[in-house]
């Protein structure tokens, strides 16, 4: 079935995306790698030890999309801590960053890249231009999961899904709102990563 | 057997640390990582999460899930500090939203 991803015997996933699919997904996760920035050490690529030594950011980013992928450690989001407490927290959330977010940084960028030297590898193969089948092993399977999650998490991000009210409103928007191309892309690309995760549960 | 000839390592005077002790604050409390609700993470995932990472049953994975979705939020794991950082660095990986705290409960 289109748009379904069905488990390979032996392990691994396999789906039928048609050349639109293929470019929407492929834009999104070159969106997503442009946002995610480049590693630390590609600013400085003759050092090797550029990217072993360098720390994280210690303040949050101020793009929402960013905060959502790389949140505050510390903290209770529902809680109203008094100001020493509230201040405490920032400091241990700003040294979390300082030592992880490079880190988280660059496990989401390989799972995009993943997902669009894939999707070039199909396309590459297919001159035809009627789609393809797309084959991932395992591993593959498991960074593919990892990036849809994320662009469905920047897309709901944008689209400011706050809580469930949000995404029934979002779902009944009218065609000629602006914002239902990115809905559309949003719900298809649940329904891909929902068949996805079922081909990985053990 | 059973006879020690050699001499028995001398014990160390300890005189100092009495201190040390109430220096530290709350030392056996222990910490928590929380996972927090979150519209746009299919409950499906989140569950093959709790049991890919933390190697939880079905249902176990299941019930923390239900938890998040219903309660706003589940402890998935206590520990250390150090191990709840990883924990959280992890979850987030992943694309949940957790945070540690210290359990006061």
């Amino acid at each position: 079935m289109p748009g379904t991803f069905e488990p390979l015997p032996g392990g691994g996933a396999a789906v039928a995306l048609d050349d639109v699919e293929i470019s929407i997904i492929r834009s999104l996760a070159v969106q997503l790698l442009e946002l995610i920035g480049p590693g630390p050490a590609e600013d400085a690529p003759d050092d090797p030890l550029a990217g072993l030594f360098s720390e994280g950011p210690s303040e949050p980013p101020s793009d929402p999309v960013l905060m959502r992928l790389f949140p505050d450690a510390y903290g209770d989001p529902e809680g109203t801590p008094q100001a020493a407490e509230a201040e405490e927290q920032r400091a241990h959330s700003a040294e979390f960053r300082r030592y992880t977010e490079n880190d988280l940084r660059a496990g989401k960028r390989d799972n995009a890249l993943v997902v669009v030297r894939s999707l070039d590898a199909l396309s590459s193969g297919s001159a035809g231009g009627d789609g393809a089948v797309l084959k991932l092993s395992a591993g593959e399977s498991r960074q593919w999961l990892g990036a849809l999650n994320d662009l469905r998490l920047a897309i709901g991000s944008r689209l400011e899904i706050a809580d469930e009210d949000d995404s029934d409103l979002l779902f009944r928007l009218p065609d000629e709102d602006p914002r239902k191309p990115m809905v559309m892309a949003y719900l298809w690309l649940g329904g891909l990563q929902e068949t996805l995760v079922a081909t990985l549960m053990p | 057997m059973g006879t020690v000839t050699s001499p028995a390592p001398a014990e160390i005077e300890r005189t100092e640390p009495a201190e040390e002790v109430f220096a530290v604050p709350e030392p056996d409390v222990p910490w928590v990582t929380i996972v927090h609700n979150d519209p746009v993470n299919l409950m499906s995932y989140v569950t093959y999460v709790f049991q890919a990472y933390f190697g939880y049953s079905k249902d176990k994975a299941t019930k923390l899930m239900l938890d998040v979705h219903h309660k706003g939020r589940a402890v998935v794991s206590s520990g250390s500090r150090e191990e709840m950082e990883r924990d959280v660095q992890a979850m987030h990986g992943y694309g949940l939203w957790a945070t540690l705290q210290q359990d006061r409960k």
